[in-house]
């Protein structure tokens, strides 16, 4: 007698909880190993860049929110990062330090969120009860920041739309000065955790060469030790006089990957540090009436601001007619805007570069051969949002 | 390490004729190229010792409907050892059917398959253009500018069926987009006004 195989076609999602999201994955299986991975995507597509060009550059800010919704600001940073250059607008430091501060604080969300939830993914419950207490936390600043705790809308082209509440800097500095124990205390419970690391170590192994053919960014090229970081290499805003470090895995595992993360924390906290230490006072955002909002008491007083708010509330500003692109570091990768304006107050087209989309792209070749335990490991150390990947 | 300039020159000098136009803007360079050199030039600004454009960054396409060629192809490359960035432009019509990159950047499997989805711009050689983003069995091109912003049909749970229906869009008020722009320099009318003239 003969033992027949046959391949066995598994959907994995999209309502399964380790999907992170809406994502169906149909896998090829011939007993427990994987032979192809086809994820489906775009159960979660909105029609963001569709709804942008009807919008004016005002209105488009909180589009940026819903996409990587655990760090809402550091994709904002980055629409806003590409108006400014167009119209070459300047913006005030303190503006500059209360965004890479609160650009930070979104890493160190994004990090907290992926890491407890691959924990969870692989057995372990006690970390994303830790971390989510302290998400909580972060999440308060953003509330007090800008009225919202998810959906920010709180950078705009020139600046910020306010300043800090009183007492915001030294609540945040007293959070940096107590995380540090808490990322401790989760790595006690997984840096040498002995399942932790039999479920990562030499999963998911990407070569260097690999992590460039499939246009991987942020964590998932430095855990491939290659030191890339656009903080570093292409520095906006005032990133150029922050001191820290660009953590880099050795092999390119899931297991280094999260290593890349954990330290990425710490160093995310040396650059908050350093903002709330050498944060000047002044403006948070240009003083061009032309295309930031005056303050609401000069209103009452002054015919021009008044024209300029009402202009800037129903035609919105004009961007000359150009053609960028723009790229931060945003937590889970290189999010870029490819921004055209054609001179009017709505963007001609705005194609928005979400890291997660070249990182799920290379899902099969990552799987080919492990086994189908491995997927949700993967899966979780991709670090993946469907907000950003299905736009 | 060499400035931009320098590498704008290395490439024209290099490509010669294959470039229609380069220039250097927001610190990037800009090169706008034909169609059919596509497979070539992009090959060459990848392995090149001078250029080494080793990450593809997105490809994405612009619709200008008012263009005899319709489309304008966009591919975003970045070097990681020169630390500097291109844009490559070029414009397709409706109907042109344009080489597929997936050969040399795997990564350009997905982003094909994005802008194929959007605009129905088609790959040759690419190894499966599927729709990627919209619904399974969406017909049109959303990106496209004639594609309305409501979209077509809707999706509802339908309570008598007892399943999900789809119907074309019912809006209960219109999509109303008004032109706030200034009266006096910018709105629709003037503007024609001042064509005119």
């Amino acid at each position: 007698m003969t033992k027949q195989s046959k391949t066995l076609n598994l959907n994995f999602g999209p309502q399964h909880p380790a999907a992170h999201g809406v994502l169906r994955l149909i896998l090829e299986l011939d007993g427990e190993v994987v032979e192809k991975a086809d994820p489906h995507i775009g159960l979660l597509h909105r029609g963001t860049e569709k709804l942008i060009e009807h919008k004016t550059y005002t209105q488009a800010v909180p589009y940026f929110d819903r996409l990587d919704y655990v760090a809402p600001m550091n994709q904002e940073h980055a629409f806003a990062l590409a108006i400014e250059k167009i119209l070459k607008i300047e913006v005030p430091i303190r503006a500059q330090y209360i965004r890479v501060l609160f650009c930070e604080i979104g890493r160190i969300l994004s990090h907290i969120l992926n890491i407890t939830t691959q924990a969870l993914d692989v057995g372990a419950l006690t970390p994303s009860l830790w971390g989510f207490e302290e998400r909580e936390t972060l999440m308060t600043f953003y509330e007090r920041a800008s009225g919202s705790r998810l959906h920010a809308n709180y950078f705009r082209a020139g600046g910020v739309h306010k300043d800090l509440p009183r007492g915001l800097e030294s609540d945040i500095s007293e959070f940096a000065k107590k995380f540090p124990r808490i990322i401790d205390d989760l790595e006690s419970l997984l840096t040498d955790n002995r399942i932790f690391k039999q479920r990562n170590v030499d999963i998911g192994v990407v070569t260097k060469q690999d992590a460039l053919d499939y246009s991987f960014s942020g964590v998932m090229l430095r855990g491939s030790n290659i030191a890339w970081d656009l903080r570093k290499s292409q520095p906006y805003d005032c990133y150029d006089q922050m001191e820290f470090n660009i953590p880099v895995g050795k092999n390119g595992d899931c297991y280094d990957r999260y290593l890349c993360r954990v330290e990425e924390m710490r160093e995310s906290l040396k650059i908050i540090d350093q903002c709330l230490k050498n944060m000047p006072k002044g403006p948070v955002k240009a003083m061009d009436g032309k295309i930031t909002p005056p303050p609401k008491k000069v209103l009452k007083e002054s015919m021009e601001a008044l024209i300029h708010h009402f202009k800037l509330f129903t035609e919105g500003y004009r961007v000359d007619k150009d053609e960028i692109y723009t790229a931060v570091e945003a937590p889970k990768g290189e999010f870029g805007v490819y921004l055209i304006s054609d001179g009017s107050s709505k963007p001609y087209k705005c194609k928005i570069r979400a890291p997660g989309f070249s990182h799920l792209q290379a899902m099969d070749y990552l799987i080919k051969g492990h086994m189908l335990a491995d997927v949700p490991a993967v899966l979780g150390s991709l670090d993946i949002v469907f907000g950003e990947i299905d736009r | 390490m060499f400035s931009l300039q320098d590498l704008e020159k290395k490439i024209n000098s290099e490509l010669t004729t294959k470039i229609n136009s380069s220039k250097i803007h927001h610190s990037q360079i800009y090169i706008s190229i034909d169609g059919e050199d596509l497979l070539e030039v992009i090959l060459f600004l990848k392995n090149n010792e001078n250029t080494k454009f080793r990450q593809l960054i997105d490809i994405t396409a612009v619709d200008y409907p008012q263009n005899d060629k319709r489309f304008k192809l966009v591919y975003l490359l970045l070097s990681h050892e020169y630390n500097k960035r291109t844009i490559i432009e070029c414009f397709i019509n409706e109907d042109e059917i344009i080489n597929s990159i997936t050969s040399i950047f795997p990564a350009a499997n997905w982003m094909e398959r994005e802008v194929f989805d959007m605009y129905g711009i088609k790959f040759k050689d690419h190894p499966d253009l599927r729709r990627i983003l919209t619904d399974y069995g969406f017909e049109g091109f959303p990106l496209r500018k004639d594609f309305p912003l409501t979209g077509h049909n809707e999706v509802r749970y339908s309570e008598d069926q007892k399943k999900v229906i789809y119907e074309p869009v019912k809006l209960e008020q219109n999509y109303r987009n008004f032109d706030y722009s200034s009266p006096w320099e910018g709105t629709k009318y003037m503007n024609k006004i001042n064509k005119d003239k």
